[in-house]
């Protein structure tokens, strides 16, 4: 790809970048969100076609006006969001869009899917039915879809970002086998170990310009890291000891239900103090939804009491829970974080709205809540083509999650609940992030922090409660632990059982 | 940090506006109705002659138009209000009798020296509430057991179908003519002497001016209320609403209930003032024709106050094609046509947006050659809008020059 240029309303996506690959290569493309790793990508795979700029394969220039064309040139895109259907088994949903004629053979099909497994390591049984299958197994289906094409390019569109640490092991073992067999793979990711893992040479993207290609094996992370972002980044985050007040948030045994009706947390009691981050450090899926959920009001608790500022909130309505000043960056930016049909105003007062000086005796202020809005928009450095105006739906994620952080944190809450709140971020936006959270810890803000990245549990939290099975395994002082015993508590393990 | 928020628009190519999707709408569905016309082989202009003359030609056929209108903003409003907090009012039809037979009940009870000042607020208010009570049931049904509105909505049409059918009988029947309500003496209608005497006796009544107020009431409680803002929410994203602290259920609830009234005045106006009676076992059309008004008026208040008058005018105007010989379900198919093409408005949006991107690149392209002559290096995304126009001016002479000198 030679001089690509893309533009979008407001914003040059691509401005003349040049990315060569080469045969058996497994090449990295390191970026920020929003610095145009994934519209580069689209218009490689016919999905947005270049301003300017064009597009070599094996040193024939090619149009690639849909994917169909991206298909048959060998160029295959595993998504970040699978494109599979769930009650199909791996072989239907391979083979779909190529049965070849109006009867197939999907006996035969089957044979050819098994022999490419075997040959990658990819171990997928062609029977299985994809909603009995593991996300990393999924993902791998993927895969095999593109390899049963034939194609020779492969592009993985953050591949690591919904795999557990071990699936993530797995994967870079298949790209490496798949490079090992000539295939070409780019790797779009903002993860710096990854890359430094498995590939050879890294294109750097920055605000949608070329910053350089260097060679991974030569060059260390912290360079990498500062190629990316413009300026020196620090994975540590500063911070004074801990010097915890009152008690702001307290459960005590806890029970709630998860969706199907069995209890999702058990008898789950964690203090949480003015001035200190409690981390939350578990597998996904283990009861942080339902207890995070429980404490904002989103769903019932069967038993115990929930205690915020001295107050039983435990069966309060959310808005009561809101104004006592709780504030709750969500899991799911886009389905509970932001009306993404909306423009950011709205947004940034989606809590508040109906409350001076916002609103008076029920009607809407819009210049109280614009100006409000712009403030959060530039202290926070979300980026958008229109300013305040613009929807939410328009942004990238990394600054949607800035909004909705600023949100949260100019609401001025006395507890913080933050879930996830990196997650799909790159490294500047992290850094900016997590020192925004300790500076709330620094105010005398008490932060339940939820994250299913060890790093960065141990990186903010003054205290580490573990969860598993939804039962509290343990609550540790970070500096008295290691990662490998909060990793085996993680795994149900109790101190002394092993 | 402390970055200047963006605040000119970029320089980009127009997107289609929702008037040019549905005026699009409403031009391929008389095209439709013009191909239909001619298949038939009738000529398609007095076709249309005899439409627009049946529903304009005079005073008294104008005031007909509008009183037939009134009806279909109402509704259409009611339909667009749900819509907006992520409802589908299909029970316009069934507030419409509710409202309806509260308005005929107190007319047919209330003694007619009643001063028309108190009685006429007192009608309004009590057809809203019967209509509000009826929308709040199916949201009450949605809210509380997740019955989908447009299950329980329906159901409750054909309770309030029957209600009437016992209703009418029961209470305020025409003994002369055993399938009808007594006519309504006209000082208990929403007709006014004035408005009957200077549209010569057509069916304009003071529902028209309430229409019209309610016009400025919807777009009032959406656009400037916190009320407005907390539904729109809901209907916008649920789980967000919720997230954020706005009591969804209620939300629901309520919306519901403000549709129904908006619905039941439409009833009111219908029975009451364009009518005076009401017959057994008819279910009023209008309550689904307002899904069309909403849609083609893209659910905003004045767009639904113009799509209600075009269908107001199809309406009346269908009458007098008979005199050509050309069928009246015409009318009927040319506003099928234009809700068909109202629901396919992505596939129009995108014909128009190309249309707008393909002139913006030409226009590009001259300001382009004409900044290259002038020797301006700036980026064209950082000009002004005004400087880009006028290099695009100046750059399609020089294209147009450099081509007749080739």
């Amino acid at each position: 790809m030679l001089g690509i240029r893309k533009e979008f309303p407001g914003i040059v996506a691509n401005d003349d970048i040049t990315l060569q690959v080469e045969e058996g290569e497994i090449h990295a493309i390191l970026g920020e969100n929003g610095a145009g790793k994934s519209t580069l990508m689209s218009i490689l795979f016919g999905l947005y076609h270049a301003d300017k700029g064009i597009i070599k394969v094996r040193g024939k220039e090619v149009h690639i006006k849909n994917p169909n064309d991206a298909f048959d040139l060998g160029i295959g895109m595993v998504h970040q969001h699978f494109q599979l259907v769930h009650n199909f088994t791996v072989a239907e949903n391979i083979i779909m869009g190529k049965e070849g004629g109006f009867v197939y053979d999907i006996r035969k099909a089957s044979r050819k899917i098994k022999e490419i497994s075997e040959r990658y390591g990819l171990s997928i049984e062609p029977d299985m039915v994809i909603e009995d299958i593991t996300v990393g197994m999924q993902q791998r289906v993927e895969i095999l879809k593109m390899l049963y094409r034939d194609a020779d390019i492969l592009i993985f569109d953050e591949p690591t970002a919904v795999l557990t640490p071990q699936e993530i092991d797995e994967l870079m073992q298949i790209m490496r086998n798949l490079a090992a067999e000539g295939k070409s793979i780019i790797l779009i990711t903002h993860k710096l170990d990854e890359i430094k893992a498995v590939a050879s040479r890294c294109t750097i993207i920055r605000r949608g310009r070329l910053v350089g290609v260097v060679d991974v094996a030569s060059s260390s992370v912290e360079e990498m890291a500062a190629a990316m972002v413009g300026r020196p980044v620090s994975f540590k985050v500063e911070k004074s000891p801990c010097n915890p007040g009152r008690p702001i948030l307290e459960i005590r045994n806890l029970s709630v239900m998860n969706s199907k009706k069995v209890l999702g947390v058990k008898d789950f009691s964690l203090t949480v103090h003015a001035g200190e981050i409690v981390g939350l450090a578990g597998v996904d899926g283990n009861g942080q939804t339902e207890l995070v959920e429980a404490i904002t009001g989103l769903r019932k608790a069967e038993s115990g009491s929930i205690t915020f500022n001295g107050k039983d909130i435990t069966s309060l309505p959310i808005e009561e829970r809101n104004s006592m000043g709780l504030g709750h960056i969500p899991e799911d930016r886009q389905k509970r974080g932001l009306i993404l049909s909306a423009p950011l105003t709205s947004n940034m007062v989606i809590k508040e709205f109906a409350k001076e000086p916002f609103a008076h005796h029920g009607l809407l202020d819009y210049p109280q809540i614009r100006s409000y809005a712009e403030s959060i928009i530039s202290r926070f450095d979300v980026r958008s083509g229109e300013g305040a105006d613009s929807l939410a739906g328009k942004l990238s994620g990394g600054n949607q999650q800035k909004a909705i952080i600023g949100r949260e944190i100019t609401a001025d809450p006395d507890l913080l609940i933050a879930v996830q709140p990196t997650r799909g971020l790159d490294v500047g936006a992290i850094e900016f992030i997590h020192s925004q959270l300790v500076e709330e810890r620094e105010r005398g803000k008490a932060i339940l922090l939820v994250s299913f990245e060890l790093d960065e549990i141990f990186n903010l939290s003054d205290r580490i409660a573990v969860i598993s099975g939804g039962e509290l395994i343990d609550i540790v002082d970070t500096a008295s632990t290691d990662e490998h015993a909060v990793g085996l508590m993680m795994a149900g393990i109790r101190k002394g059982e092993s | 940090m402390g970055r200047k928020t963006v605040q000119q628009k970029p320089l980009e190519a127009r997107k289609a506006s929702p008037l040019v999707v549905s005026l699009s709408a409403v031009f391929l569905g008389i095209a439709a109705g013009c191909l239909f016309i001619l298949c038939i082989g009738k000529n398609p202009f007095a076709g249309f002659e005899r439409i627009l003359f049946g529903a304009l030609s005079n005073v008294r056929r104008i005031g007909n138009t509008l009183g037939m209108s009134t009806q279909l903003i109402l509704i259409g409003l009611s339909v667009a209000f749900a819509f907006k907090t992520g409802l589908f009012n299909i029970g316009a039809s069934g507030q419409m009798l509710m409202g309806g037979i509260t308005g005929s009940i107190l007319a047919y009870y209330l003694p007619l020296s009643m001063p028309r000042i108190i009685y006429i607020p007192m009608v309004i208010i009590a057809a809203m509430a019967a209509g509000a009570l009826w929308g709040f049931l199916s949201g009450l049904l949605k809210a509380k057991f997740n019955v989908h509105e447009v299950v329980s909505t329906i159901m409750l049409n054909w309770i309030a179908y029957w209600i009437c059918y016992d209703f009418i009988p029961r209470f305020i029947i025409d003994p002369t003519i055993s399938v009808k309500s007594k006519p309504i003496e006209t000082v208990h209608t929403l007709r006014a002497d004035w408005l009957t005497d200077l549209t010569q006796f057509s069916t304009l009544n003071y529902g028209f001016f309430l229409a019209i107020a309610m016009c400025f009431v919807v777009w009032f409680i959406l656009q400037k209320t916190t009320l407005g803002f907390s539904l729109k929410a809901v209907g916008s994203n649920r789980f967000c609403a919720e997230y954020a602290g706005i009591r969804v259920t209620r939300s629901i609830m309520i919306s519901m209930a403000i549709a129904g009234a908006l619905a039941s005045l439409a009833g009111l106006t219908y029975y009451c003032g364009y009518s005076n009676i009401m017959e057994m076992g008819k279910m009023p059309n209008e309550g689904f024709d307002g899904i069309a008004v909403a849609l083609l008026g893209n659910c905003s208040p004045v767009g639904i106050f113009f799509s209600a008058i075009f269908f107001g005018i199809l309406k009346m105007g269908r009458g007098s094609l008979a005199a050509t010989g050309i069928p009246t379900e015409i009318a009927d198919t040319i506003i099928a046509t234009i809700i068909y093409f109202t629901a396919t408005n992505v596939i129009l949006a995108s014909f128009w947006n190309r249309i707008f991107h393909s002139r913006f690149e030409k226009k590009e392209e001259a300001a382009a050659a004409a900044m290259k002559k002038k020797g301006d290096h700036t980026p064209v995304s950082s000009l002004t809008k005004a400087q880009f126009n006028e290099y695009a001016k100046e750059g399609r002479a020089l294209l147009k020059e450099s081509k007749e000198g080739r």
